[in-house]
């Protein structure tokens, strides 16, 4: 058939050839195929606008050093939703830092204010909690706190240790200064009346290297119990103190005695004011005892110079009168004066005087009592007043110094020409005591019985020689009277025996005498030994060292 | 020297669905076969209309097949969105260079290449150009046999997709690059479909005859 076909071409068309059967004519298919490529368009569009309007703001960050992050790969999140990715992570110029840029998601330009904070998460074990544990699978990400400021960014430090709260909690952050960290950590708790309130943010040494800048972060609702009179201190761990009062155990909690933490109360006393401003700056005070002190803003200085032993003495001793802490041993010192060539002992120390004012039942709270101090001062020495050194505790040995009215102290100024002025003092009692019987010892020792007893052994001879003359001169009286006067030659010779030197009177009172030189040697022994050691009159005496 | 007869020059129609001959119509367009009710056509109606529209498609939908993510892998570890080029790259620098060769190949080249080769075909034959019509013939068998192994990555990607549900651990899930990969597959399989290889002789006939 085919060979047919192709042999004969056109001379004879197949007859049997049915012909082909016409049908309705459709026109719609050309217009119908120029929809798929329309349709691909605007798919193609519409992906490639979108890509562009999803594009977010890109921003940099500067870390110290790049550990875990991988650009690309690397996330940003802010409560653990994606905010975007790290797509560049470089060396900066001066290769000091780090500068990773990442891009973040469409919209999220508003949220890049000034005080935006991001830092890297990575598992971090401390402060007794453990955080980004899901990191140690799925890589390092940056976390994000919003920041709350107007001021729009893009360029960004990030922050080498993850924030304790997000920027967005609600209450206060508050500055403290403190001498020392003391066992302080960031995330250490903050405690108002024991209840966890708080928590510190961090902590810097200050410029000068003189103490520590706190920062801690009061959680709303308690942020409005910090007023600008509220105290801090230093609930780390356990605190024993050991002072004149005895040993004082202090904590705030287990948490707190296994990784320290602060609490901070307002006095009771002062009237309330109103909550601290953000930021406000509060002094760290060691324990609460100082913390509550009531505020000292005067302080007069004095200078008491004592020539007694100062062993248990310290700075922060208490200066008393009569019961009431007054003031407090700042330093002890030592000073050689080369005129009389003695050595004496001046201790420094700090008065308030508004300890006197603020337990006045009348009259202002604080200040001072007397319009003229020294006036006043000089009036009160004057009838007596002298300070002293006093045994605080028998057990502790710590020491204090009293100021007491001696009327009977000897007669005293105050010096008003040296800095600090020098207040009188009298010596201790226990010291005086001690005093006493050495000099009472001394005045035995110093008296002559030898003397005394040569000087009636003399008189007992003039004596017997006057007997002797009385007795020839009355052998003319009275039988009576002879018998008599011979009786009392007789008596006087035996006398003449007993007083002469190697009589065994003379002798045994010798004997007593030495020995009362002796007990009082060894009163003084004992009078020193106690004020070296005053516990030894509970726990007897310690044995010496060989 | 006689030129070969065709059933176009002859007037005659033969059937795509049974292989009927029969004589056309004068108006060749609007025919039936006599025996199964086909639609009958000397040439593929609209072919080159057809294969632009269908070509333009599949160049517009490349772009996106190419720049957006293939597959969203999201694991314990991260999630990780990848593109055609990303997993080149990532098996290239991973040291599996035959497997980024393959699917470089595969994935981009051919894609690309069965483009080139239909877009060249087409604007051959709308110029009734007479080069080299037997390589052209080649070149258009080559698609057609060609075309189908391109959706080597589309089955990859659906494949591992159901594969790796572990909701928790591990998921995997088609990217807006696999729907646009897929699309530009079929559509130059298509495209290639309408084109008819037979105008690429007309030309010749035409000035023949």
């Amino acid at each position: 058939m085919a060979e047919n076909l192709s042999e004969n071409p056109r001379r004879s068309e197949p007859a049997e050839l049915p012909a082909a059967v016409a049908a309705p004519r459709s026109r719609r298919t050309v217009q119908l195929v120029w929809l798929i490529p329309l349709i691909a368009a605007l798919v193609g569009g519409w992906l490639a606008i979108r890509s562009v309007l999803d594009r977010g703001p890109v921003i940099t960050i500067s870390f110290k050093t790049a550990e875990g992050l991988e650009a690309g790969k690397s996330k940003l999140k802010f409560k653990d939703v994606d905010i975007g990715q790290v797509s560049r992570v470089v060396l900066a110029p001066d290769l000091s830092s780090v500068i990773v840029t990442a891009e973040l998601v469409k919209g999220s330009d508003t949220h890049l204010h000034e005080d935006t904070q991001f830092w890297v998460v990575r598992p971090r074990i401390s402060g007794g909690s453990v955080s980004g544990i899901g990191t140690l699978l799925s890589g390092a990400y940056i976390g994000v706190g919003i920041g709350k400021s107007k001021e729009a960014r893009s360029e960004f430090t990030g922050l080498e240790v993850p924030p304790i709260f997000s920027t967005d909690a609600a209450g206060r952050e508050f500055v403290l200064h403190s001498p020392d960290l003391g066992s302080l950590d960031y995330g250490s708790p903050v405690f108002f009346r024991r209840l966890q309130v708080g928590q510190i943010t961090g902590y810097d040494l200050d410029k000068n290297g003189k103490g520590v800048t706190l920062r801690v972060f009061v959680n709303a609702p308690y942020d409005q119990y910090v007023s600008s009179n509220t105290r801090f201190w230093h609930a780390s761990g356990v605190d024993l103190s050991l002072n004149a009062s005895g040993i004082t155990l202090d904590t705030q909690s287990m948490v707190s005695i296994l990784l320290g933490g602060l609490a901070f109360q307002t006095p009771t006393s002062s009237s309330p004011l109103p909550p601290a401003a953000p930021n406000a700056v509060f002094q760290l005070f060691a324990n609460r005892v100082e913390a509550m002190k009531h505020p000292d803003t005067i302080v007069d200085r004095f200078t008491m110079i004592f020539t007694e032993s100062l062993r248990g003495l310290v700075p922060g001793a208490v200066v008393d009168f009569r019961g009431i802490a007054v003031g407090e041993v700042v330093s002890i010192n030592t000073r050689f004066d080369p005129v009389k060539g003695t050595i004496t002992l001046p201790v420094e120390i700090n008065y308030f005087p508004e300890r006197f004012t603020a337990r006045e039942a009348a009259g202002p709270r604080t200040g001072r009592a007397a319009r003229d101090p020294k006036a006043m001062t000089n009036m009160l020495v004057g009838r007596g007043l002298r300070a002293q050194l006093r045994t605080g505790n028998l057990l502790t040995g710590q020491l204090y110094i009293a100021l007491d009215v001696f009327p009977d102290a000897p007669k005293a100024k105050i010096d008003w020409s040296t800095t600090p002025p020098e207040f009188p003092t009298v010596v201790g009692s226990l010291q005086d005591l001690q005093n006493s019987l050495t000099s009472i010892a001394r005045k035995l020792d110093k008296m002559d019985f030898e003397g005394i007893g040569a000087n009636l052994q003399q008189t007992l001879k003039t004596a017997t020689k006057m007997m002797t003359a009385l007795d020839t001169s009355v052998t003319e009286l009275t039988p009576e009277t002879k018998a008599v006067i011979v009786e009392a030659r007789r008596t006087l010779d035996s006398a003449d025996r007993a007083l002469a030197s190697d009589s065994p009177l003379l002798q045994d009172s010798r004997a007593m005498m030495s020995e009362i030189a002796r007990a009082a040697r060894a009163f003084r022994i004992l009078a020193d030994y106690l004020e070296q050691h005053p516990e030894a009159l509970i726990s007897g005496k310690k044995e010496e060292n060989k | 020297m006689t030129a070969p007869v065709t059933a176009a020059s002859l007037g005659l129609l033969g059937c795509h669905v049974c292989g009927q001959l029969s004589r056309g119509a004068a108006h060749s367009h609007d025919a039936c076969c006599p025996r199964c009710g086909a639609p009958l056509h000397s040439r593929k109606p609209d072919s080159i209309a057809r294969t632009w529209a269908l070509l333009i498609a599949a160049m517009i939908l490349y772009i996106p097949a190419n720049l957006l993510p293939m597959m969203y892998t999201s694991s314990l570890f991260g999630s990780q969105a990848d593109t055609i080029m990303s997993g080149v790259v990532y098996f290239w620098t991973s040291g599996s260079w035959y497997l980024a060769l393959i699917i470089f190949f595969a994935s981009i080249l051919v894609p690309l290449l069965k483009m080139a080769v239909l877009l060249f075909l087409l604007v051959s034959v709308q110029m009734r150009s007479h080069w080299q019509p037997v390589q052209r013939a080649r070149l258009y068998r080559l698609v057609e046999v060609i075309g189908r192994w391109s959706m080597l990555d589309v089955y990859v990607v659906a494949m591992i997709v159901s594969l790796v549900q572990l909701k928790a651990l591990a998921t995997i899930l088609p990217g807006p690059g696999a729907m646009a990969f897929g699309a530009v597959v079929v559509l130059t399989i298509f495209a290639a479909m309408a084109f008819d290889p037979r105008l690429i002789w007309d030309p010749l006939e035409e000035e023949r005859g």
